[in-house]
């Protein structure tokens, strides 16, 4: 277990809730480049890992470490600098902003933030956002053409799948090396699921050195697009190895449809 | 550039509505029955709801989004052209000067509640804050007093920042509970305050720029004499104009949209790298420095200040323009501002009521039309600017 081929690892990491220990000493390791299947059901601690990971919850034991750093309990914003960047589980877009202004939230360590190439360099600050802006058009276009020449609409007008395609759009942006997606099929009917997913892999072909680990519920998209699979139950990991291997484990049958 | 006539469609609605509305806004000035005042207001109300029916709003809406910069400059042309119709009528003029100078005080408020979302309920305060700091730097030092309408807007902007930090680090609504404090504090301590003049109040000196005496009336030969408060609407005007271009430029600009962001929802911007505390305090500070600097120039303007001028009740007055407008648009601020300012002092018969009747109107605005009277468009960071 090398730094060089592990891009996370966590160990040991605890968060309580009060008396509830949502992650209880949870130990994990990320292969580079590879997409990880984070599963388990309910109320098992998979969103609250996220939450740890990018630093909206402190955790309360335990460290994370990311490319050979320690992010553990950094605040959001190093974690979002050092490379780690996520969709939320209930689209968190900003509805009455337009496709592109929502990339650019994405895009915030690209962008020149000074107040005097703001507010007084509007030329040099038109060749930024030109530039910026052919980025988010090449970005969108591999998930739906049309959306790129839509650009300037307010997101709250698109439909389910449409947003989180601009949620993952905006993730992305920032050219992270770890994304985090969050149950991003949820709300969406199956042919959306699918639609979306070869999305997600057609990117992951064509951005070298990015790593993806992905909270699902619906197993299809579990078999069909991860290498790696993590199943949590009370906040522990109880299983782990490819769709197949975790599939037949007896633990991971019992914690979904109580078999004993 | 070769004009065209699709360009010249998009112009017209725009001139004929800031002819008319000049035409209307110098008869509503200058009427005094009080009848007529409300058959007047009566008529602005329908042919508004007449305006929207007929989809006439949108393309006036239109003509000033593609033409900004031509549009606000004929804008001032057109309170120029009131301002040498009324140009003896204090009255009428000091109307004018208020109306304008409320509106960089609504710019402001505008930064912090409509841009970064945070209700600031001191506005009335920091305003005292510019007044006060004209009234003491006029009568002691001999500082150039444009540059101490500037002082005004840092004094008013430090004050801001120094108040909000310790709170920032919370969630919700204590900044807003704090601004209340400090309103409330402000207008008490300068009633005890004796170097401050106390309840009785302090006397500003006029404006004075480079021997140009402000506060004395223009005559030109024998007969033409001008009010004195020409000076002030020019000032007031050059100063709205800079206030007006930098809210503009902050909102079509990263800043504008890191704000957005962080109103609409903080968890996520602080995944997207956005340092909260910085974007906050940078929008709480600058819209406080306008704040203060029409303050400045209003104390010197009506020449004495006391306690009184900066109630809580100011301060909501200055949040109900804001609410009214169109949270957001600072077209919205400027037309809000005329009614609120300009239709109490006419039809006095609200006078007594208009607390009750500002609570009345915001309450209905956002019950019916949460958006405000102008909804703030969607960002374009360059209105002409069209993907190649």
């Amino acid at each position: 277990m090398n730094a060089e081929s592990h891009l996370l690892v966590a160990r040991e990491l605890t968060k309580r809730f009060g008396g509830l220990v949502a992650i209880d000493a949870l130990s994990l390791e990320v292969r580079r480049n590879e997409i990880l299947g984070l599963i388990g059901p309910n109320g098992s601690g998979k969103t609250t890992f996220f939450n740890v990971i990018t630093g909206i919850y402190a955790s309360d034991s335990g460290e994370t470490v990311f490319d050979g750093n320690d992010i553990s309990n950094l605040p959001a914003q190093a974690v979002y600098r050092a490379g780690i960047a996520r969709t939320f589980q209930r689209s968190r877009l900003s509805l009455p902003l337009s496709i592109f202004d929502n990339i650019m939230v994405g895009n915030h360590m690209h962008l020149d933030q000074g107040l005097w190439f703001n507010l007084g360099r509007r030329g040099a600050f038109k060749r930024q956002f030109e530039e910026q802006f052919e980025r988010a058009r090449e970005l969108i276009k591999i998930f739906d053409p049309p959306l790129a020449d839509r650009m300037f609409e307010a997101v709250g007008g698109f439909p389910m799948i449409d947003r989180r395609r601009i949620e993952i759009c905006r993730a992305l942006i920032s050219q992270p090396k770890l994304l985090l997606l969050d149950e991003p099929s949820a709300g969406m009917t199956h042919e959306e699921t699918t639609q979306l997913m070869n999305d997600i892999l057609e990117v992951k072909e064509r951005v070298t050195d990015l790593t993806v680990i992905i909270i699902e519920h619906e197993m299809g998209v579990i078999e069909r697009i991860t290498n790696d699979c993590v199943v949590l139950n009370f906040g522990r990991k109880i299983c782990q190895g490819s769709y197949q291997e975790v599939a037949a484990d007896m633990q991971v049958q019992e914690a979904y449809l109580g078999i004993k | 550039m070769k004009r065209t006539l699709p360009e010249f469609g998009v112009l017209l609605p725009g001139i004929a509505g800031l002819i008319v509305l000049t035409v209307y806004l110098a008869l509503l000035l200058q009427v005094e029955s009080q009848t007529e005042i409300a058959a007047l207001l009566v008529i602005a109300v329908v042919a508004a709801l007449a305006a929207t029916r007929f989809g006439v709003m949108p393309r006036i809406g239109r003509s000033f989004r593609e033409f900004e910069g031509p549009f606000s400059l004929a804008i001032a042309c057109a309170v120029l052209v009131m301002v040498a119709y009324f140009h003896e009528d204090h009255f009428i003029l000091l109307l004018i000067a208020t109306v304008i100078i409320y509106i960089i005080v609504t710019l402001g408020l505008n930064i912090q509640f409509g841009f970064v979302g945070m209700l600031n309920f001191a506005g009335a305060a920091f305003f005292g804050v510019g007044c006060y700091t004209a009234a003491v730097l006029t009568k002691n030092t001999p500082l150039p007093h444009l540059l101490i309408l500037v002082i005004g807007g840092l004094m008013a902007a430090f004050i801001g920042s120094l108040l909000i930090l310790p709170v920032l680090r919370t969630r919700g609504h204590y900044s807003a509970v704090i601004t209340i404090a400090f309103g409330l504090l402000f207008k008490i301590f300068l009633e005890v305050n004796d170097v401050l003049g106390g309840p009785q109040g302090l006397h500003v000196d006029g404006m004075n720029v480079l021997g140009w005496e402000f506060n004395k009336n223009i005559e030109i030969g024998d007969d033409l004499e001008i009010s004195f408060y020409v000076n002030y609407i020019i000032v007031g005007l050059l100063v709205l104009g800079l206030s007006f271009t930098l809210v503009r430029r902050l909102e079509r600009s990263w800043i504008g949209l890191n704000l957005d962001a962080i109103r609409l929802d903080e968890t996520a911007a602080a995944c997207f790298g956005l340092n909260l505390i910085r974007w906050k305090v940078t929008a709480f500070t600058v819209g406080n420095f306008l704040i203060g600097m029409a303050g400045a120039l209003y104390a010197m303007m009506v020449g004495f200040i006391a306690p009184t001028n900066f109630t809580f009740g100011d301060s909501l007055i200055m949040v109900s323009i804001v609410l009214l407008g169109g949270i957001g648009n600072p077209w919205g601020l400027v037309v809000a501002t005329i009614i609120l300012v300009i239709v109490p002092e006419k039809l006095q018969a609200i006078q007594e009521y208009r607390f009750l009747l500002f609570a009345t109107m915001v309450m209905l605005m956002l019950l019916f039309r949460p958006e405000g009277l102008l909804p703030r468009p969607l960002r374009t960071y360059f209105p002409a600017w069209k993907p190649r």
